[in-house]
């Protein structure tokens, strides 16, 4: 039985791009309000992993479930990849999957043709069908909680890359999700513009969301996520309280993995 | 050459431009870029039946003249007992071909669209269609504005074809006047600058659009 307070719970997830097999049975667990970081070099099937949790990728075999919602009444979800179904009924399984999650992309991927206010309200508007008003008030908030209250009538080009990633922040929480998804969120940030980034998740960390970061910025990892699950070769290596992971490695693969980045830093 | 009848033949030129070729143009521009987002959708489309006939149609459109396409649908089709007027079968021709060549052009600008971009659309919950509408057609038609204006500028001349046809639009008029008077180089050479003048005014509007669209791009 799963304690009622789990917020994900991924089981022996697989996942082959033609002959390239990403994933190798991947189990995970979230509580609900805890921060996981997924660390491993690149290849390892940590985004991989993470963009199946969004639907963005469709695993091959094993299951995600998802927790009741805290705030919305909903029931938990379960998605089993292992059973057949018809195309139809598995893109209605990821839609309802999609609903519970959103992610903050390493590109921002903003929608250019929009400004940041559109960028913000259009899923609660165009897919939630929430009442308009309501939505730009909450998405004016926000906008303010992350320092860009100012910038709601810009367009995307017109901000810097921290600003964007900010907005790109913005849009997740205005999709009032139980799950905040981060692939490599400040991968693409000049250094200077990290901090801005790192403080308003590490602040989300604290308002109690729950998370799953994929990151290689092992500092900030140590100092917010509750758990760090290292991964290579599509198999979770290690897993554990990050001071542990990160700092006491039991496995080679990690220790070398941790010593490489710390060296480069 | 007798260049009064330049001053004397410009009027009813331009009243060949006003209500036959300038019509006849935005008609079937209008109607071809619906035909081609349609055939764009399909030919994209994950159903292999929908891009399979996209993919007929494109070739078959780009394959054959269009002089062929245009004699096809007036001439040729009362022999199996479909009669269409001049100006109809004008339309509808330019407008089958402005569709097949338009629907390339919109379905490279839709790929063109980064990938990130339809992610992002399905993870705020959008399903195909509602990401394509909301999110990748506006941002496919900045990229396709400049091949599109291409489109429109050859339309514009192509229309000349619709003389053969016996649609009065302004070739046919420079034909009636050239034959009346026998000045077949001024009034040809009158006409080709009329044509001309047109474009570039389409030229500019062309510019003017692409920076009006250009804070939709991606920079």
């Amino acid at each position: 039985m799963l304690p009622t307070d789990f917020a994900l719970q991924v089981r022996g997830v697989t996942k082959s791009f033609g002959a390239n097999t990403v994933l190798r049975g991947i189990d995970l667990d979230v509580p609900r309000g805890k921060v996981v970081a997924l660390i491993g070099p690149s290849g390892s099937g940590k985004t991989t992993m993470l963009r199946s949790l969004n639907g963005l990728e469709i695993p091959d075999a094993g299951s995600v479930t998802v927790g009741a919602g805290a705030t919305s009444g909903l029931p938990a979800l379960s998605v089993d990849f292992s059973t057949p179904v018809s195309k139809k009924a598995r893109a209605e399984q990821i839609s309802l999957l999609r609903d519970r999650s959103a992610m903050v992309f390493q590109q921002y991927n903003l929608f250019p043709h929009m400004t940041v206010l559109q960028n913000v309200i259009e899923g609660p508007v165009q897919v939630q069908k929430r009442p308009r008003e309501e939505v730009i008030a909450e998405a004016e908030a926000l906008l303010a909680r992350v320092g860009l209250a100012d910038k709601r009538d810009s367009y995307p080009f017109e901000l810097s890359g921290g600003q964007q990633q900010r907005v790109g922040i913005v849009r997740a929480l205005a999709l009032k999700p139980q799950l905040l998804l981060f692939d490599e969120p400040t991968s693409s940030l000049d250094p200077e513009l990290v901090d801005d980034v790192l403080a308003v998740i590490k602040e989300l960390a604290e308002e109690g969301w729950t998370m799953v970061i994929v990151t290689h910025e092992l500092a900030f990892a140590r100092q917010m996520a509750d758990e760090v699950v290292f991964m290579d070769g599509g198999v979770v290596v290690e897993r554990g309280p990050a001071s542990q992971v990160l700092r006491k490695p039991q496995e080679e693969r990690t220790q070398a993995f941790v010593r490489r980045l710390l060296h480069e830093l | 050459m007798d260049f009064s009848l330049f001053w004397s033949s410009l009027g009813p030129l331009l009243l060949g431009a006003i209500k036959g070729t300038i019509p006849l143009t935005l008609a079937s521009f209008a109607l071809g870029l619906m035909i081609a987002l349609v055939i764009a959708v399909m030919r994209i489309s994950p159903n292999k039946l929908a891009s399979a006939v996209a993919r007929v149609y494109i070739s078959v459109i780009r394959g054959t003249p269009l002089l062929v396409q245009l004699f096809v649908i007036f001439y040729g089709l009362p022999a199996v007992g479909v009669k269409i007027d001049p100006w109809p079968s004008a339309i509808i021709a330019f407008s089958l071909n402005v569709g097949g060549y338009a629907a390339e052009i919109i379905r490279a600008a839709i790929l063109s669209v980064p990938r990130g971009q339809w992610e992002a659309g399905h993870m705020i919950g959008m399903s195909r269609n509602q990401a394509l509408v909301r999110i990748i057609l506006p941002q496919a038609a900045r990229v396709s504005v400049p091949p599109l204006s291409n489109t429109f500028i050859s339309l514009v001349k192509d229309t000349s074809l619709a003389s053969l046809i016996l649609v009065t639009e302004m070739f046919r008029v420079a034909q009636q006047v050239a034959a009346f008077s026998q000045e077949f180089m001024l009034l040809y050479l009158e006409a080709a600058l009329i044509y001309w003048v047109i474009c570039l005014i389409l030229s500019t509007a062309q510019t003017s659009l692409e920076k009006r669209l250009d804070r939709y791009v991606a920079h």
